[in-house]
């Protein structure tokens, strides 16, 4: 038997840490977002001065687990003396501010990969007709590079911020009070599974679903210029659910 | 008659192998020029050297009388070192390509707009009104607000044209313009060309199509083996062709 009793009793601390966990996510998919498009594009560059540099960084990013990097820079850099007396403490002591950077630095090296791939496959000759009339490198990466790589990311990007949100719990190891971490405190107050990480599991898959209706409409605004009926195969790749 | 383009001596080696041996082009204003020739002839690498999409290993280029300032990169090629004056030669001299080459994720109508806004600096509603003319002008103006991936070949073609044409170029030129087209979609092309031509445009159209270099051309240029090999007006080089090689071509194009 479900006790309602504890479930309405939690509600407002799971609420609290509902809003907790979207902002971290919000916080991190914006700089994620910002940091991933420039580095997408070094990424796919043909020097290899440029490309390189951001290859070695996604590569050990996604080579080493999330949780492992989020510990290294809230409980690792604390053992350097320098750094604790830095100005930067203000920062490094902050576990709103590892969880960020962490998640942020993990979500870029990902997103990366995604927008360089997209940008990769691009029509040759729909950048050739872009310089033909005149356009420079800038315009061509601003009007025909960028918004026709965006749209084929679009589907795996949005698997990325879905990955994302299932992330935000590994915030709950580091102090902050978001969703994973409410459960738990309410796990050990009263000893319920249901109560608390079925609680839990039922708020992400609430969010999952509503972040999932949100990049589909995305993708139906961006990708209508893709002739479905006439493609081979199907263009929409809607939201696949991976572990993350 | 002015001379609007002149290249003068191009080469273009890839590799060990000389592709373009020294080819000498003068286009006059309302020249019609069809090059044509077996594939590999080198007639689109030449075509792509005149908007420098292709780096000539050697060649000078007039355009408007005044002579372009060539650098050499690394690997031998001859480019255009200020970027202002590679734009300027872009914005004149247009390109169709065989591929269509539309930009996929933009619209007819927006197609046509991009490079008269980003490129020419026009305003919004200035270049709309310029590409609902030039769409209406090539004959798809009810397909505007189609995607390329909905439009037939013959469509997407002519909105090439229609995005060449709303640059307001002195110099259109068309690379196998009807190659990647199903045969009954080259009349409608052909027939658009056929009409720009009229107007008193200068073209220089690489093409396979025998009877538009003859009807439609003032002049027919015959490459073979990177060098041209015969050129002249199109009524008698076609009709009484001096060299074998071009006899040859010709009886191998009526046979297909």
């Amino acid at each position: 038997m479900i006790s309602w009793a504890i479930v309405s009793s939690s509600a407002p601390a799971f609420f609290a840490g509902l809003q907790n966990t979207l902002m971290l996510l919000m916080m991190v998919i914006a700089s994620g977002l910002l940091l991933s498009i420039p580095l997408g594009v070094a990424r796919a560059s043909r020097s290899l001065w440029i490309a390189k540099p951001v290859w070695v960084f996604t590569y050990v990013i996604r080579g080493t687990p999330l949780l492992v990097q989020l510990f290294v820079l809230y409980y690792g850099l604390a053992q350097f003396d320098w750094l604790r007396e830095s100005a930067l403490w203000v920062f490094f002591r902050s576990p709103w501010f590892c969880a960020w950077a962490a998640l942020t630095i993990n979500t870029a090296a990902y997103s990366t990969e995604i927008f360089a791939g997209a940008i990769k496959a691009i029509a040759p000759g729909e950048v050739e007709a872009a310089r033909a009339i005149g356009m420079g490198r800038i315009a061509v990466l601003r009007h025909i590079v960028w918004p026709s790589a965006w749209r084929r990311a679009l589907p795996q990007y949005g698997n990325e911020v879905v990955m994302m949100l299932h992330a935000t719990a590994l915030a709950s190891t580091v102090t902050i009070v978001e969703i994973m971490r409410v459960a738990r405190d309410v796990y050990t107050n009263y000893l319920v599974l249901t109560e608390s990480f079925g609680v839990a599991a039922v708020i992400y898959l609430f969010l999952t679903v509503v972040l999932a209706q949100a990049f589909r409409r995305l993708e139906r605004h961006y990708l209508r210029h893709l002739d479905r009926a006439r493609a081979s195969e199907p263009a929409f790749a809607s939201i696949q659910l991976k572990a993350a | 008659m002015s001379t609007m383009l002149e290249a003068i001596d191009i080469k273009k080696r890839f590799g060990n192998v000389e592709v373009l041996k020294g080819i000498s082009l003068k286009a006059n204003r309302g020249d019609v020029i069809s090059m044509i020739g077996s594939s590999g002839s080198g007639k689109s690498t030449f075509l792509r050297c005149l908007n420098f999409l292709e780096r000539p290993s050697e060649g000078r280029l007039t355009m408007l009388g005044e002579q372009l300032t060539l650098n050499r990169d690394r690997s031998g090629g001859l480019f255009v070192g200020d970027a202002g004056a590679l734009t300027r030669l872009r914005t004149r001299v247009t390109m169709v390509f065989q591929q269509f080459n539309l930009w996929s994720h933009l619209t007819a109508r927006e197609n046509v707009m991009l490079g008269p806004i980003r490129v020419l600096g026009q305003s919004r509603a200035e270049a709309g009104e310029k590409a609902d003319a030039y769409l209406a002008k090539v004959g798809v103006s009810h397909r505007r607000h189609a995607f390329p991936a909905f439009l037939s070949g013959g469509e997407q073609q002519r909105v090439a044209i229609a995005r060449a044409l709303a640059m307001e170029p002195e110099i259109m030129l068309f690379d196998e313009p009807t190659s990647a087209l199903d045969p009954e979609l080259v009349g409608e092309v052909l027939r658009v060309m056929r009409s720009l031509a009229g107007e008193g445009r200068t073209m220089i159209v690489v093409t396979h199509e025998m009877a538009f270099a003859r009807d439609v051309g003032n002049r027919v240029v015959f490459l073979s083996q990177g060098v041209i090999a015969e050129e002249g007006n199109p009524k008698e080089v076609l009709v009484r062709p001096q060299s074998e090689r071009l006899r040859a071509f010709l009886s191998n194009q009526l046979s297909h």
